[in-house]
């Protein structure tokens, strides 16, 4: 590894995490970002989920950007993370580390099972199946057959049974850091699943299966690897989720959260690690602020017909996600990463030293020192 | 037995809406290759209009059969206005490139929904109908509400004129044949791109008297009543399958009725579910549903 990469993907973003944990120490307040002072709960609650909704996209982007896989369904592996852990703690009366454990075997499992069936197609049919898996879930978490999730009520979490650090108002912030900490953790699994021989086969996948399979490797099984990945690492993160609001409520079920992931990713940038983090905080902040805004005086005084859709956010951030797709491919991160050597052709070089055919290639060797 | 009827009839008039989407879904897929998110915002427009010219021009009372009409009229002209203005503005521009044009059209219907609810709220509307509508017709002692019958025979009518219009015209002939080899009609010199305004601008309509059906048959117009049926729609779609309107109607009396049937004699919501397994199994082990292209062949 070149000193160049160690200190871009590790110690950057190492000092980046370890600057963003001493947030809730900050005593100052930042006027027109946040109506409350940094280290006030309502502040380091939004700033939490926007931490936490980094990571998911994050997570997404394991299929989408990196792998290319459309997925219409990452939704029911976060919901699995957010149901099935408050399922095993409030209704089962388990204890908290059983039910983390529980919920992370059987979302591997289902993934791992899911994930094969889904992958036999490819393309907009794998969409397809993976929404109606979701969807599917959705029916079940909604009807209730069981009377474990509580259809539309959702489930409070029963807070006597989780650890005491992470209830009440008092501890905010350590739910802050649990949401960094996870955010830093699926960061650098990222960084080094990407990287890693399969990662790059991955990428390759992305940029043309035809050819990874005339290399002589079988894509489904590195599909299924990075469905897997994406898919428990959602799961984890939807008990941080279930942590964090105190509970399951039936909105991460719904194919809507998958698509506003998929708008995350692709307004930060597919493909890209702090694209993908970016879009997600990004787009939780304004949904937040929007509504604020929405509701100021400044937007009060606007006439009706400019007002409406200032008071939406989702319109604001849906037009926003249109233009980034159609004038910005590549999203945010896409501005500043313009020309890299795509996946496919690290995979050629990695696999052939030296062999770079055709096209400019920034540095060949490097590329081929760091080989599979 | 009277149950049993009932069920079926019902059944029938929801499956009229499911293929009326469908229908310009998997016309829109077959010829184009983009699965059109959108679609969900034509239905909106179609429900929506009809709803705001009946409130708004016509005062409110639906009593009158024509002021309906002629409100429902307005809605699918809308409808077909707005899906050719999207295949313009926003998808030729990604021509041929299939994932950017599925985002966008994802990116269309979330901010459409929420500009519905920005301007008239979240809550349904309650949607006004002629009088007969709201009556009930015996059939072998099953009390079958009268909207069903307007849903039943517009979905046979559209059938009908869509087979016509695909069989016996220059275009329907050019979207036929686009749909099984779209690089063969352009080689011969034929601009496909105007066959592809046309079939969103037909999909357009069809999906904005599904709206109008819609509101008929749930008495109220929503903003997510769209994203709801266009669910169930690309199931119908991708197990019809794609690019065959006669796939699409099977497929969506089959589907509408496993959902009655199933909801109704084993628990609500597991007609739902069922269906959506319905869809797994039929991909995975027939890709190319009842009939029509590849899933996903075009990638």
């Amino acid at each position: 590894m070149t000193r160049r990469r160690l200190l871009l993907d590790w110690v950057w973003p190492l000092a980046v995490f370890v600057a963003l944990a001493f947030v809730p120490k900050l005593g100052f307040s930042i006027p027109k970002l946040f109506d409350q002072p940094i280290s006030s709960p309502g502040t380091l609650t939004v700033l939490s989920a926007c931490l936490l909704f980094g990571a998911l996209a994050l997570t997404y982007d394991i299929q989408f950007g990196y792998t290319g896989l459309l997925s219409f369904g990452h939704a029911l592996y976060i919901a699995v993370g957010v149901y099935l852990s408050n399922i095993a703690i409030t209704e089962w009366h388990w204890s908290f580390w059983p039910s983390i454990l529980f919920t992370m075997g059987v979302a591997f499992v289902l993934a791992n099972v899911l994930g094969y069936v889904s992958l036999r197609v490819s393309g907009i049919a794998f969409a397809m199946v993976t929404l109606a898996f979701a969807q599917a879930g959705a029916v079940l978490a909604l009807k209730d057959p069981h009377h474990w999730t509580h259809g539309e009520e959702g489930l409070g979490a029963d807070y006597t049974k989780l650890p005491k650090a992470l209830v009440g108002i008092a501890n905010t912030k350590n739910l802050y850091w649990l949401a960094l900490g996870f955010l830093a953790a699926v960061f650098f699994i990222v960084r080094w699943a990407v990287e890693s021989s399969p990662g790059r086969v991955w990428q390759a996948i992305r940029e043309n299966e035809v050819r990874v399979e005339v290399l002589g490797l079988r894509p489904h099984a590195y599909k299924l690897q990075a469905f897997v990945l994406s898919s428990t690492l959602a799961a984890a993160g939807g008990i941080v989720y279930m942590l964090l609001y105190n509970g399951s409520s039936l909105g991460v079920t719904q194919p809507n959260f998958t698509l506003v992931l998929l708008l995350m990713v692709v307004i930060g940038g597919a493909g890209s690690r702090w694209g993908a983090v970016l879009g997600g905080i990004l787009y939780t902040y304004l949904n937040d602020r929007l509504i604020a805004v929405g509701s100021s005086s400044a937007v009060e005084g606007l006439p009706h017909v400019l007002r409406t859709p200032l008071e939406q956010p989702l319109f604001l951030l849906g037009v926003v996600f249109i233009l980034i797709v159609v004038f910005l491919p590549g999203g945010l991160a896409g501005l500043v990463a313009r020309g890299r050597p795509s996946g496919l052709r690290k995979l050629e070089e990695a696999i052939r030293p030296g062999g770079a055919t055709g096209g400019v290639v920034e540095n060949p060797m490097t590329e081929s020192q760091e080989g599979v | 037995m009277s149950t049993f009827i009932l069920l079926t009839i019902t059944g029938l008039g929801l499956g009229a809406m499911y293929f009326l989407i469908a229908s310009g879904l998997s016309l829109i897929y077959g010829l184009m290759g983009v699965l059109n998110f959108a679609h969900g915002a034509f239905i909106t427009v179609g429900s929506y209009t009809t709803w705001w010219t009946s409130v708004h021009v016509f005062e409110g009372v639906h009593s009158n059969l024509w002021h309906f009409i002629l409100s429902a009229l307005l809605g699918l002209l809308m409808g077909g206005i707005f899906a050719a203005l999207v295949e313009l503005i926003l998808i030729r521009p990604l021509y041929a490139r299939h994932i950017e044009q599925v985002l966008v059209t994802v990116g269309l219907q979330l901010a459409f929904v929420a500009l519905v609810q920005g301007i008239w709220g979240p809550d349904p509307k309650s949607f006004v109908v002629p009088q007969w509508l709201h009556g009930t017709t015996d059939v072998a002692g099953a009390h079958i509400p009268n909207d069903r019958w307007i849903e039943i025979t517009v979905a046979a009518i559209v059938l009908v004129l869509l087979q016509l219009f695909l069989r016996r015209t220059r275009y329907g002939l050019i979207i036929r044949a686009g749909v099984e080899n779209r690089a063969m009609v352009q080689a011969l010199g034929i601009d496909v791109r105007k066959a592809f305004t046309l079939v969103f601008a037909v999909g357009g309509v069809a999906a904005a008297l599904a709206g109008v059906l819609s509101g008929v048959y749930f008495n109220v117009v929503g903003p997510e009543q769209g994203t709801s049926l266009l669910i169930f729609a690309f199931i119908v779609v991708v197990i019809g399958g794609l690019g065959s309107i006669g796939g699409s109607a099977v497929a969506a009396v089959v589907v509408a009725l496993t959902q009655q049937y199933t909801n109704y004699y084993a628990s609500a919501g597991i007609g739902d579910m069922v269906v959506v397994l319905l869809l797994g199994v039929v991909l995975l082990v027939r890709p190319r549903g009842f009939a029509g292209a590849v899933v996903g062949g075009r990638a």
